[in-house]
């Protein structure tokens, strides 16, 4: 170590305290010990008894990695992970700075890292991973990165970099041709029986007009087998297991394939099927992935939307009818600038009960989508914040369903916290 | 490959067959959205549409009024080729007998003399157009705002790194107010010859330009029985649409 790094650390913790009583970001300490340090986090990482998992792909990270961990931790592991959705290299070097001793030491057993695709680049070069999980490559963030062939080489070189396993979605022919690039690393998959892969279309099946991809024949370590509202019923060596899910959603529920798979290989035969059931059962949305709460004694749902499969299987999984629906589209950085994915999504399913608010700073080009699917709208207000004061007043006494991007979701929870006592019941 | 369908309304006034080419290949950002424009304004208008698809290596159609195609990775490119090529004189023959044709990104550069690609190689294209493509490295990427005498101010969204230089005999679609359109250099977008719209903008480009949706059925039609009879079809949602995407950033 060398006399400069041997004071990172300290720096590095004084800068992030500091940087705390200001009120400051969470990312400016990683920054500082980065510039200064730049193997500080390639030490921190090294001697993880059972390693570090990077988790990556287009949609479902966030939730995946918070499956993962909490997996992990039912099985009595000590696990870091990078919690607040820092998702980027100097997002982790901050969350360890707040972890590992003055000397630099992380008291834990394994790191499950969830990393943008283009950071967890960045990231596998100073940290080559011991373990990686890859969901799914879709057309979000077209861009930033301009082809989702693109995004695809991203993931590669995580898969490349990885040192021990390398687990993979079976169903998305992008992200499953990876395993061919695969030299160091053995290859695990997660997979879907055949009769669900009609309702989790990758991005070449997105018209729906015919399904493109073939049946795969790969064995996959987990299958999700069947799909009843949030019961899954998941076959693991051969055997079937039904759990009963706190998460909603059917991507979700497919991701928890992936955070099964993750963490079985990660224990390989330690893994207790039983308590890790159990685990996946008590797992709680991350922040804002399709939260639950309670406006006026009536339940109010957000559903986060950023891409044309995220939109269709989230249009999938929860039924409109009896729900007022309100959908609030931006079209900020984070959001994605443009708005074509739109017209990938069938409205179909919102018909009958029509939607009550078109809201968000594009909310002229959602409403436009709509007429063009015959979708009737009651009230249009790009405001999101004048939109859901209307939309709450109009649907009193109903039940609540809000469809938003990214920015449109942390300005309306904003706002929710306002205007009613929001109690989260997820 | 035929996959009918039939919008809600009688038939009145007559039926339009739409070709959607390779949408199998080349059907990202938002292809869709103008086909089912088309559809639903024809239903608007009185009349009905069937949608049919070509992709590569099916029997080409013989009975089309209008043909619209789209973006396409390198990867579907690649794929469609050599069928594209196969038809090549076929859709010529459509081309100069009148048909209304819509490409957008990737067929707009293959409806073009070539594609030349960053590493030198020739992507030959079918000559509809008389344009030439040049790979580039940088990526032109954003919103785009566009006048057209034809067709009034012309909204979309552009994401391509190839840079299209039109030829003398073909007009572009738009001046370009904001975006880059064809290329960095030119202040131009697309492409017009015959009764083919041409364009990087997908967006998708027709909900938002109802005025070249309206141009390809009103010539489709008035091909196919002689005269057309507009309906009468609401765009207060699309002028509202219009008027806040020009106030969004590059
Ligand atoms: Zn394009």
């Amino acid at each position: 170590m060398s006399g400069l790094s041997s004071l990172s650390v300290p720096l590095g913790k004084t800068v992030r305290a500091l940087s705390r009583l200001r009120g400051g970001g969470s990312a400016f300490p990683g920054l500082v010990v980065e510039r200064i340090d730049p193997g500080f986090m390639a030490r921190a990482l090294r001697n993880l008894p059972r390693g570090v998992i990077v988790v990556s792909g287009t949609n479902g990270k966030t939730t995946t990695t918070k499956m993962v961990v909490e997996l992990l931790e039912g099985q009595g592991l000590k696990v870091f992970t990078n919690r607040t959705g820092s998702n980027f290299t100097r997002g982790v070097a901050a969350a360890l700075l707040g972890e590992v001793d003055w000397r630099g030491r992380l008291d834990a057993d394994v790191a499950v890292l969830e990393l943008d695709e283009a950071h967890a680049v960045h990231f596998v070069k100073l940290v080559p991973p011991t373990h990686c999980l890859l969901l799914n490559v879709l057309r979000d963030q077209l861009d930033r990165f301009g082809e989702i062939d693109k995004t695809t080489r991203l993931l590669e070189q995580i898969a490349v970099k990885t040192t021990g396993t390398v687990v993979l979605n079976r169903e998305d022919p992008r992200v499953a041709s990876i395993a061919s690039s695969v030299r160091e690393a053995s290859v695990a998959y997660f997979g879907l029986n055949e009769s669900l892969r009609d309702t989790f279309p990758s991005d070449d099946d997105l018209r729906g007009a015919t399904g493109t991809a073939p049946a795969s024949s790969l064995p996959a370590d987990v299958v999700l087998v069947a799909v009843e509202s949030n019961t899954a019923t998941f076959r693991m060596d051969g055997e079937e297991s039904t759990v009963d899910l706190s998460l909603r959603g059917v991507y979700n529920i497919f991701n928890a394939a992936a955070a099964l798979a993750m963490a079985r290989t990660v224990l390989a035969g330690d893994a207790n099927r039983e308590t890790m059931l159990r685990s996946l059962a008590a797992v709680e949305p991350a922040f804002g992935r399709g939260e639950s709460l309670v406006v006026d004694g009536q339940p109010l749902e957000l559903v986060l939307v950023k891409n044309p499969s995220g939109f269709r299987l989230g249009l999938k999984s929860f039924d409109a009818a009896g729900y007022a629906t309100m959908i609030a589209i931006n079209d900020n950085y984070a959001d994605g600038r443009d708005m074509s994915w739109l017209w990938d999504v069938d409205f179909d399913s919102l018909r009958t009960s029509g939607v009550d608010m078109v809201s968000g700073v594009r909310a002229y080009d959602m409403a436009l989508r709509l007429q063009y699917d015959d979708v009737a709208i009651q009230d249009i207000d790009p405001d999101t914040g004048s939109a859901l004061r209307t939309f709450i007043r109009s649907a009193k006494g109903q039940p609540k369903r809000i469809f938003c991007t990214y920015t449109a979701m942390l300005a309306i929870r904003r706002d929710l916290s306002r205007i009613t006592d929001v109690k989260v019941v997820s | 490959m035929t996959s009918g369908t039939q919008t809600g309304t009688p038939a009145k006034k007559g039926t339009l067959r739409i070709l959607q080419l390779y949408p199998r290949d080349m059907n990202i950002y938002g292809d869709w959205g103008n086909v089912l424009v088309l559809k639903q304004r024809l239903a608007w208008h009185g009349y009905d549409a069937v949608i049919l698809e070509h992709n590569a290596g099916d029997a080409f159609e013989k009975d089309v009024d209008i043909l619209i195609g789209g973006g396409g990775q390198d990867s579907g490119q690649v794929v469609i080729q050599q069928d594209l090529q196969a038809n090549a004189a076929h859709l010529r023959a459509l081309a100069e007998d009148g048909t209304p044709m819509l490409a957008i990104c990737g067929l707009y550069q293959l409806f073009g003399n070539f594609f030349k690609t960053h590493d030198g190689t020739i992507i030959p294209g079918i000559s509809i157009l008389d344009i030439e493509t040049h790979g580039g490295s940088e990526r032109l990427i954003g919103n785009v705002v566009g006048r057209s005498e034809e067709f009034g101010d012309i909204h979309g969204y552009e994401n391509h790194s190839g840079q299209t230089y039109l030829g003398p005999g073909i007009r572009p679609l738009a001046t370009v107010t904001k975006g880059e359109g064809n290329n960095s250099k030119e202040d131009h977008e697309g492409a017009r010859h015959l009764n083919i719209v041409a364009s990087y903008l997908h967006g998708s480009l027709l909900p938002k330009n109802p005025a070249i949706a309206d141009f390809l059925i009103r010539h489709a039609v008035t091909r196919k029985y002689g005269s057309f009879e507009p309906g009468n079809v609401d765009d207060s949602l699309a002028d509202l649409a219009r008027r806040h995407a020009a106030t969004r950033p590059r």
